[in-house]
Order: C-alpha cells, then structure tokens, then sequence
C-alpha cells in the first residue's frame, strides 16, 4: 500500500523497562487508513507496552516512530498525536477518572477546544451511540464492569479520533454486551489496532491478524481470523450459541 | 469504607441549591465557633436539631455519628475540669475541679456538637460529586476540589484492591491473631497496596495525558436558585443575625 496511506509507523522500535529484560526488539509495525488490525500474543509479550510507545507515554530506547505522515520524537509531537489517536485502557478504573459520566465523557472534547454546549452535546450523542443514555448522571464508580468499559470506548470516541489502539475491549464482557461491542466496532468508519486473547472476538472485528512474540512482530506467520468447529460436552444435542 | 447515608433524600433540605448550603453551614459554623456566651451556644445548638429535623435523617445514624465525635469530647470532660486553672467548685482527693474548666468543656461540647449538625444537616445532604461541583461554582480553588472528587472515585477502587490482597491471604489460609507473623503480613498488605495505589496514579495520569488533559478541569454543572431558594435564604439571614445579636448584644 502506499505512503501516505500509513496511519501508524513503525520502524525498529526497542524497549527495555528499567531493571528489566527487553520487551521490544527492533520491532516494526504498520497501520493502514480503513485497516482493522488484530494483535495477539502471550501474557507479558509486550502488547500494552507498544500501545504506551505509540502514544508518548513511554519513550522507546531506539528506532522510529511516524504518526499520519509525521516523525514523532518529542512530548509536543505527541500532544499532536493524542488528539488524533485514541486509546482505551486494559483496566477502565484506569480510564475513567471523572467522579459522573457525563464530565468523564466531556473531558476531552473540552481539552480539545470545545465549548461545554458542544461538549456536552458530543457526550450525550456518543453515549447515545454505545447504549448508555440516560447514564450522564450516574456516578462512575457504581457502574457494572460492562458498562464501565463502554463508558470507556464513548470516552475515547467524543474525542472524535481517526484512529483508535484498543487493549482487550472484550475482556470481562458478557455475550450480549459483546455483541453491542462487535456492532459498535464494526459500524465505525475508524481504523484501528486491537488486542485480544479471544478467538472468536477476534474473528468478528478485524480484518487482519499479527502475532507478537519475542518482542517482534512474526510477519511470516500474519494471518487472517476464521471460525473453527470445536467439540464439547453436549455437541450431539441440538443446542444454541451465543 | 465510604457511604453517603444522608446524600439522598426529598426534603426540603436536600432540595436546596448546594452553594447556598455550603455558604450557609460555613458561615454557621464561624459564628458558632466565635461565640461565648451559653444563650448563644445554647441557641445554636436547637437550631442545628431543628435543622436536623427538618432534613428528616435517619436519627439513629445520625446519633451513631454524633456518639463517635463526643466520645473524643468526653476525654476533654475527663482532662480540662482538673488541669485547667481557676477558681475551684469541689476537690476529688489532691485534685479540684475548676468552674473556668468545667465551662470550657461546656462551651466546646455546645459548639461541636452544633457545628458537627449543621454540617451533617446541610452538607452530608448532598453527594460528595455535587459538593465538589457547588465548591467550583462558589470559586474555591480548582486543585483542592480535584483533589476531594479524585480522592472519592479512587477510594473504592483501592478498597477493592485491599480486599482482593486480603480475600488472596485469607484463601492461603491466613487468619489475624496477635503474632509477629500477622504483623508482617498486614505490613505486606498494606506495602503492596501503595505499590499498586502509585502504579494506579501513573496509569490514571496516563490516561488524563491521552485526553489532552493540560491542567485544568471544567465543571459542566449549573446550578440556578429556586423561589425556595431565596425564601429560604432570608431564613437563614436571620438565624445568623440572631445568633450574632445573642452574642455581641446582651439581649438575654
Ligand atoms: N512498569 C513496568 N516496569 C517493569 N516491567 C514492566 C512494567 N510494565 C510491564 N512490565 C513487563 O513488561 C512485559 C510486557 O508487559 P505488557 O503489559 O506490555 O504485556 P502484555 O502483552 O500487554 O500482556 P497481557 O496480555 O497480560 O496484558 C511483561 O513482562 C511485564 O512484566
Ligand atoms: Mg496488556
């Protein structure tokens, strides 16, 4: 694909945590405009760490980071690339800092520029969009786990990003809450790298899949999701999946 | 952990526009805290009940909170009548009790005790998210409210973590007893919880950077006086005239 297509780009990235072994070795990793791309890999490959690279939180040791064309090095070029990248959190405790929904979701979008009327319009229909109207109100900290982590995913969409880094979305989800989370990923016009250790989720919401290993990428073995049949307990009765 | 048992409730008081609430058990509590005179304090501390009453609290909890407040105040009952120095009313063996410290005591009890209502009256009536949101609009400074409504979302989460690291020691079979061993463990525990407390702070910190956070918070609360509120207001003008008058007017 050509150049100016890149959203993400990286080139030979590497990464130590102090004290501790490498997590990232020369690694390299593309992201095109439209492409939805799945990143697996086992606990402790270094999944999360490549997302904080990607956006400034932590610095790489060696190697090139380029954002929509640009080479980013510095925390302003980062500022730059926060505004257009958005990245929701492994943990939604984390993400969710704001004591009611409604300041939660508005938080960016007011950092961005907005008025609090656009801001507070731009949350109400986000919350709209992911099924949480009428929560604007509620305190954050009494929310279920499914609904913090939609809350999380509208607090990254007001910010009306055009790419997004998702870290484990699914995980603790329940199979309906899911189902409006593949609907929601899949009825956005957004690129984006996404990371679960579901298969099934996986198969659902991207299009292309790389494996992290050993702190690189396995190019050779990139694949593309499909579904299994699989075997279980009452697999010769008639029965329904979810 | 945290509860906000008064928080919630459909009386008049709870009704009331937060800041004037605010405004209102500050201003209180100063005057209360000022005055001397027992007509005044004596004054104070019907009105505090009265207010009480008519935020229609649970009277048991609140006497649960009220009891926990005056049994500090009972050390000073124990303590100030024989140490403080004056004119002695009765002698308990080489000790005498004092008149000047047995006023004391009278006069702090009096005061607490009215302050401690009238904050439980018209404070603890609102959710700590409203009491942050009313201290913005009233202008306090934005860090000290950020600091109150972060505290509060946080707290929960790090009583979960404290009770995940306990329920993780009590399935390994510890169980507290007057050991060095239990020492240490709880020394563990609560050395782990501030480890994960800081490495929560940076990934919170991380997320607030990703959304462009540069400092400042806003606050998209609006908060508009009622009829009732004014009504209300002029009240509470005259309570405040009134102690005032009680105090520094010798009218009784
Ligand atoms: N703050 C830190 N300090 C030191 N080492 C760390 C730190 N954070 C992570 N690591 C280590 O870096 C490695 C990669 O961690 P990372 O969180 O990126 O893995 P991951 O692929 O996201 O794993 P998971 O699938 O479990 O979320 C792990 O071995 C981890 O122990
Ligand atoms: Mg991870």
């Amino acid at each position: 694909m050509d150049k100016n297509n890149l959203i993400i780009n990286l080139e030979e990235i590497s990464f130590i945590y102090p004290g501790g072994a490498p997590v990232l070795n020369q690694l390299g990793l593309q992201l095109h405009r439209g492409e939805r791309l799945g990143l697996v890999g086992p606990n402790g490959s270094g999944k999360t760490t490549l997302f904080q690279i990607i956006m400034g939180l932590l610095r790489p040791s060696s190697g090139r980071i380029e954002i929509l064309g640009r080479t980013v090095a510095r925390e302003k070029d980062f500022r730059e690339v926060r505004k257009r990248i958005g990245l929701l959190f492994q943990d939604a405790d984390d993400q969710l800092f704001s004591p009611t929904v409604l300041e939660d979701v508005a938080f960016g979008p007011l950092n961005l520029g907005k008025s609090k009327d656009e801001a507070r319009e731009i949350s109400m229909r986000t919350l709209e969009m992911l099924g949480l109207a009428g929560f604007e109100d509620r305190i954050t900290h009494n929310l279920s786990g499914g609904e913090k982590k939609l809350l999380s995913l509208a607090t990254v969409l007001a910010m009306e990003p055009e790419a997004l880094l998702l870290d484990e979305p699914s995980n603790g989800l329940d199979d309906n809450t899911k189902e409006k989370l593949i609907e929601v990923l899949s009825g956005l016009d957004l690129s984006y790298i996404l990371i679960t250790h579901e298969a099934d989720f996986l198969a659902k919401t991207v299009d292309r899949i790389c494996r992290m290993e050993n702190g690189k990428i396995l190019t050779d073995i990139e694949s593309y999701p499909h579904y299994h049949l699989h075997e279980h307990a009452r697999g010769r009765y008639p029965h329904e999946h979810h | 952990m945290i509860q906000e048992p008064f928080a919630t409730g459909s009386s008049h008081i709870h009704c009331l526009d937060p800041r004037l609430k605010i405004l209102f058990a500050t201003a209180y509590s100063f005057i209360v805290a000022l005055s001397n005179r027992f007509p005044a304090l004596f004054a104070a501390l019907m009105l505090s009940l009265l207010l009480i009453g008519l935020a229609r609290l649970n009277v048991w909890k609140v006497a649960k909170r009220v009891a926990l407040v005056n049994g500090l105040i009972l050390f000073l009952w124990l303590v100030l009548p024989l140490t403080f120095e004056g004119t002695p009313l009765f002698h308990l063996g080489p000790l005498s009790v004092t008149r000047e410290g047995v006023l004391l005591c009278a006069r702090i009890s009096l005061k607490s005790n009215a302050i401690l209502l009238i904050f439980i009256a018209f404070v603890s009536t609102m959710p700590i998210t409203t009491l942050g949101h009313a201290m913005n609009r009233l202008r306090l400074p934005g860090k000290l409210i950020h600091l109150l409504l972060l505290t509060y979302r946080y707290v929960f989460v790090i009583d979960q973590e404290y009770q995940r690291l306990v329920r993780a020691a009590k399935i390994r079979g510890f169980r507290p007893k007057t050991t060095i061993n239990t020492y240490r463990t709880y020394a563990y525990l609560m050395g782990m919880l501030f480890v994960r407390a800081s490495a929560r702070a940076e990934r919170v910190h991380h997320a607030m950077v990703c959304r462009g956070f540069d400092g400042r918070f806003y606050c998209l609360r609006h908060f508009s006086p009622t009829r009732t509120d004014w009504i209300w207001s002029a009240f509470m003008i005259s309570i405040i005239l009134g102690l005032l008058s009680l105090e520094w007017t010798r009218i009784i």
